[in-house]
């Protein structure tokens, strides 16, 4: 037979829970518990919360450019929820969600929105890595670190969080080429939102799906609704299971939207259309997922009062407490460049103030012999 | 002590220190059963295995990329760029990950690496074999850059850089590979990052070069007869300026001399700094003996391009004449 076929392949995509409210109970049931359910309920509107106090301080000039989060929660959250505190998260720049149900404190993403390096400066048995600003970089580190606990014989795996635009990064197809090749149990989760700032993802990938692009390193994947919490968890715990009994990287695209700007500096409206935005808002994550906990009686309007209530004031404490740190000194931009500080780098930080040239006057004959 | 080459030197520290730290990993390409392209890894494979010693796919930036991650989850890792014209793909994660995961977590992160790479011309190399990019990684912050000019230098600051808890990029002039043998402890023994080494007293000029050049000061040094200090700086960065300050402030006449361009060069900060610290016993202007402002040429040319002998001796009779 001179020609025959090599390779066939096709990809799932799981949803759960629909727009609607509609749940596959075959696929969903025992997914999420009902006490879980209503906490990650809790979560993504206390993010909703910290989203718009975060884009109101943008707008009043209390802090610097900032990324909302709105619409893509269910991503970041499921994942992390699904997940095991020893898995590295290793996060791009809009997994808040992720990030504060593994326990970041809320007062470090302000921080580093503010322009304060020590926004960055986490608990590294929290095992997140800091936000990262460079696109599609910092999937080399989540293969690097899943690796070393690898290495350690550890069953510690990690997840690293990207966009779409990020897939065509080629640190994106390096570190998925390492992975797959030196068996490197690594999650790569794509949230596909559909735009990379103005661009959207057909510039980014003519594939049918952006899932395909796994296929090609031979790694395993799945589509899900990045929406949908019930198949981002399901999704994410299979995937796991399957990485640490076989150490081997997978691949996840979950499907979402940013309903906000790219953004506190963008204007998504130059180049997305209104029904566009429309449409997504009726997909929101937190919608279906109310009407799931109302459809079991796990939830009603006096419950959304009180936590909104209680969100309300948890974001006002997270802003003072931000807001209240004692502001960095000049020096401690010196402190941290290396373990020790050199010779060169002493002698400036100690005469940043009294020379021109951060260097010690005393130290300078020329100057010397000049007062003498 | 065994009379050993530069590569042999380097080859037994990583065994020393693979031995006494079981964090110390190595991985690039072909370092694996084929030693490196130069056999700096030869045997290493055979000895530590699969796990330690790790063949990477053909990828500069996924190699420092992991190599970031390695580190930040405990390992000590040393990844190989196989010749300093293939660093580009890796300058970003080089320099935006690695030089500052320390200071932008302030402290919560760090990468204790070892990027070894082979630097410099005079093998008659292919293109993009030859290059001298010191400056350029000794301009971005965060990082420690050492290039060591013999056989005894090179394993005591490898051993430092591999124990330093900072990234460090550590420079092997392939020109002196296997120029010459030196005798080298087999225990154990560090050279200080960041400390240059006075080659040779002298009270006429001072001489400052680093890498493979610093063989060639050494001969016109000999041929001029004159009685010149030689400063080997062996860490670009941090700059031992002391020991630089205190010699030239001695002899009041600096050389400096290197292989690579000679516009921003690591020449052009030190002439600098000599001009402030030693202005006033400065009897000439500060020389500097460099590449050309010019693309490194393909090999034909190469010997002219780089600093020779008789290049810093016409050096050496200017600056005394002047």
């Amino acid at each position: 037979m001179p020609v025959s076929k090599v390779y066939e392949t096709s990809i799932d995509r799981l949803s759960i829970l629909e727009p609607d409210g509609t749940f596959d109970e075959s696929l969903g049931k025992g997914v999420i518990p009902d006490g879980d359910a209503v906490k990650l309920y809790e979560h993504i509107m206390l993010c909703r919360k910290f989203d718009e106090i975060a884009f109101k301080l943008q707008r009043s000039g209390r802090m610097g450019t900032y990324p909302e989060n709105r619409g893509q929660e269910a991503t970041s959250l499921g994942a992390a929820y699904a997940l095991e505190s020893k898995d590295w998260l290793v996060t791009c720049y809009r997994e808040n969600a992720g990030l504060f149900w593994r326990g970041l404190p809320m007062e470090k993403i302000l921080l580093h929105w503010m322009g304060d390096e020590r926004g960055n400066q986490i608990d590294s048995e929290l095992r997140v890595t800091p936000l990262a600003i460079p696109i599609g970089t910092q999937m080399l580190h989540a293969v690097g670190l899943a690796w070393a606990y690898k290495y350690q014989d550890s069953s510690s795996v990690s997840c690293t969080f990207f966009g779409d635009g990020a897939t065509s990064e080629g640190d994106f197809h390096e570190a998925m080429n390492f992975a797959a090749n030196l068996d490197i149990p690594t999650l790569f989760f794509c949230q596909n939102n559909g735009w990379a700032i103005s661009v959207p993802t057909s510039i980014q990938c003519s594939a049918d799906v952006l899932a395909q692009r796994a296929v090609a390193y031979g790694m395993k994947t799945i589509q899900v609704d990045g929406n949908d919490i019930f198949a981002v968890v399901k999704a994410v715990r299979d995937a796991a299971a399957y990485m640490r009994e076989t150490s081997k990287p997978a691949f996840i695209e979950a499907t979402t939207y940013r309903l906000g700007d790219h953004t506190t500096a963008d204007d998504a409206r130059r180049y997305r259309d209104a029904e566009e935005v429309e449409e997504w808002q009726g997909r929101d994550p937190v919608i279906r997922l109310r009407k799931y906990l109302e459809q079991r009686d796990l939830w009603n309007q006096s419950k959304q009062d009180e936590m909104e209530a209680r969100a309300e004031k948890t974001v006002a404490e997270v802003v003072k407490n931000a807001e209240g740190i004692e502001p960095p000194v000049t020096e401690d931009m010196f402190d941290s460049m290396y373990a020790s500080i050199p010779e060169n780098l002493k002698t400036q930080r100690r005469t940043l103030r009294t020379s021109s040239l951060g260097q010690d006057p005393s130290q300078l004959p020329v100057r010397d012999t000049a007062r003498t | 002590m065994a009379n050993l080459t530069l590569v042999q030197a380097i080859n037994l520290a990583l065994i020393q220190e693979m031995e006494r730290d079981d964090r110390v990993i190595i991985l690039g390409e072909d370092v694996g059963p084929n030693g490196g392209v130069f056999r700096v890894t030869e045997g290493l494979h055979k000895r530590f295995g699969d796990k330690r010693v790790v063949d990477s796919p053909l990828a500069e930036s996924g190699i420092i990329g992991t190599s970031i991650g390695l580190a930040m989850g405990g390992l000590r890792p040393i990844p190989e760029i196989q010749f300093e014209g293939f660093l580009g793909p890796a300058y970003d994660q080089i320099c935006t990950h690695a030089a500052r995961m320390r200071t932008r977590t302030r402290g919560g992160l760090t990468v204790p690496m070892t990027l070894r790479v082979p630097v410099g011309g005079g093998i008659h190399a292919p293109e993009l074999h030859s290059d001298s990019p010191e400056a350029i990684y000794s301009h971005n912050p965060g990082l420690k850059v050492v290039m060591p000019s013999s056989p005894y230098d090179a394993k005591g600051l490898l051993i430092s850089a591999i124990r330093d808890p900072d990234p460090v990029i550590f420079f092997e002039p392939k020109r002196i590979y296997r120029a010459f043998r030196e005798e080298v402890p087999e225990d154990e023994y560090t050279v200080p990052i960041g400390k240059a080494r006075v080659v040779r007293e002298g009270s006429e000029v001072t001489m400052i070069s680093w890498g493979a050049s610093v063989i060639h000061c050494m001969n016109a040094i000999e041929a001029s007869g004159r009685d010149i200090e030689l400063i080997d700086l062996r860490t670009i960065n941090p700059l031992d300026y002391e020991t630089v300050m205190t010699s030239v402030c001695k002899t009041g006449r600096a050389i400096i001399v290197h292989e690579a361009p000679l516009t921003c060069g690591i020449g052009a900060e030190l002439s600098a700094r000599i001009m402030e610290s030693c202005f006033l016993q400065l009897e000439a202007p500060v020389q500097r003996v460099a590449g050309f402002d010019v693309i490194m040429p393909y090999y034909k040319l190469e010997l002219d391009y780089l600093p020779d002998t008789e290049r810093i001796g016409k050096a050496i009779n200017e600056i005394v004449a002047y």
